[in-house]
């Protein structure tokens, strides 16, 4: 295992421009490292940014990139039938993509565990957003997935290993989703 | 294209039960409905996992169990219909290139399961095509049993990642249904693979 490095981004402001990543997304691939994650798999978000480059760097994790996010729900479960620990990483709009999917979870009763960063609910300039951020939560929740919040950045960690070892030990199916006010404030114009 | 392979195609049992029978160690998922009753009327074994659902998402789980147990041959047996709603997922394949996965489209042309509606594999769609334009270099159609041992090495020798469009015919044999309890088959699969429950 290779030891997690604490950086200067821990007393960093959100959204300071700086080669750091925040210290919440280095929490979070944090707890995935040391609890022992062979696959992430993930649909792209800024808030995920840190963790799926250090997947790609990592040589004992396997990085999948998902042309969408169902594909992610049957790859982690084809990964714990194959004895390896492995995690979803989308956005809310991909938890739509899901829904049939998460039938797989309750059928098999696999284990689960994504993380979800959230749109259309802080600060959303995107008004496509609104409606399935605004469903996420319950989505889930009708799929019968456990769901996690972390709002704050000094909550992350905590929030996200408790949700890990909930489906990773005690075999739950687990969202933790990510606010978007963790993320911040999209900047909208390029220069 | 689908259509316009003229002559002969496989008989859909004989080319499961002959390709399993030279591949006894393989791991193997199945998508749902036929190609799972096809691998079941091979003989049940611990090494299967079939679907009942989650259509669309054989390959997918496929690939996690691939690159979870390198050393191991998995094999995904599906139809057209199950590939093409998870269409996508030979691609996300083509970018990892596990060299222990091949995939078996075991294509009719139709949705048997529902009535034999045409699928888009009748109506233009050529599997081996898009395959290969996903990425998956070794794609490649057959339409008969001669060709298993060929195949069933490959899947042997783990050397890369196959797909396999085996065109059937567009028959209904009698149904002979796998266990439907997903707890059941998962754990008795990782039970095979020595994996504890928790």
């Amino acid at each position: 295992m290779i030891p997690f490095i604490a950086s200067a981004a821990d007393t960093m402001v959100m959204n300071t421009p700086s080669p750091q990543p925040p210290a919440w997304q280095q929490a979070v691939f944090k707890v995935l490292k040391e609890g022992g994650v062979n696959q992430i798999a993930y649909v792209p978000d800024a808030g995920h940014s840190h963790v799926i480059r250090s997947a790609i760097a990592d040589p004992e994790i396997e990085d999948v990139v998902l042309t969408t996010e169902e594909e992610g729900v049957a790859l982690v479960s084809g990964a714990w039938l194959g004895g390896h620990r492995a995690v979803l990483l989308m956005q809310s709009s991909g938890v739509g993509n899901c829904v049939n999917m998460f039938s797989l979870l309750q059928a098999a009763d696999f284990p689960f565990f994504a993380l979800v960063t959230m749109r259309g609910e802080y600060a959303e300039f995107n008004g496509w957003q609104g409606p399935m951020g605004k469903a996420t939560q319950g989505a889930l929740e009708l799929m019968g997935i456990h769901v996690l919040r972390a709002s704050h950045p000094d909550e992350v960690e905590e929030v996200v290993s408790a949700g890990f070892d909930a489906a990773f030990e005690g075999g739950d199916k687990v969202a933790v989703l990510l606010g978007q006010s963790l993320i911040g404030r999209k900047k909208w114009e390029r220069r | 294209m689908g259509t316009s392979i003229p002559g002969k195609r496989a008989d859909r049992r004989d080319f499961v039960s002959r390709l399993l029978a030279a591949t006894p160690d393989a791991l193997v998922v199945t998508g749902l409905g036929s190609a799972a009753y096809d691998v079941f009327a091979a003989g049940d074994r611990d090494q299967n996992y079939y679907l009942w659902g989650a259509m669309g998402g054989a390959t997918s789980l496929g690939l996690g169990l691939a690159l979870a147990q390198p050393d191991k041959s998995v094999i995904v047996i599906t139809g057209d219909g199950e590939q093409l709603m998870g269409i996508g997922s030979l691609a996300t394949i083509a970018a990892k290139q596990p060299k222990n996965l091949t995939i078996v489209v075991l294509d009719n042309g139709h949705f048997a399961e529902t009535g034999m509606q045409r699928s888009h594999t009748s109506l233009g769609t050529d599997l081996v095509a898009v395959a290969r334009g996903f990425g998956i270099v070794d794609a490649f159609a057959a339409a008969s049993v001669d060709l298993c041992d060929e195949i069933a090495a490959g899947i042997r020798d783990r050397k890369r990642t196959t797909f396999v469009q085996v065109h059937i015919e567009a028959n209904e044999p009698p149904r002979a249904l796998p266990p439907r309890d997903g707890p059941y088959i998962k754990n008795r699969l990782r039970a095979a693979l020595g994996l504890k429950p928790f």
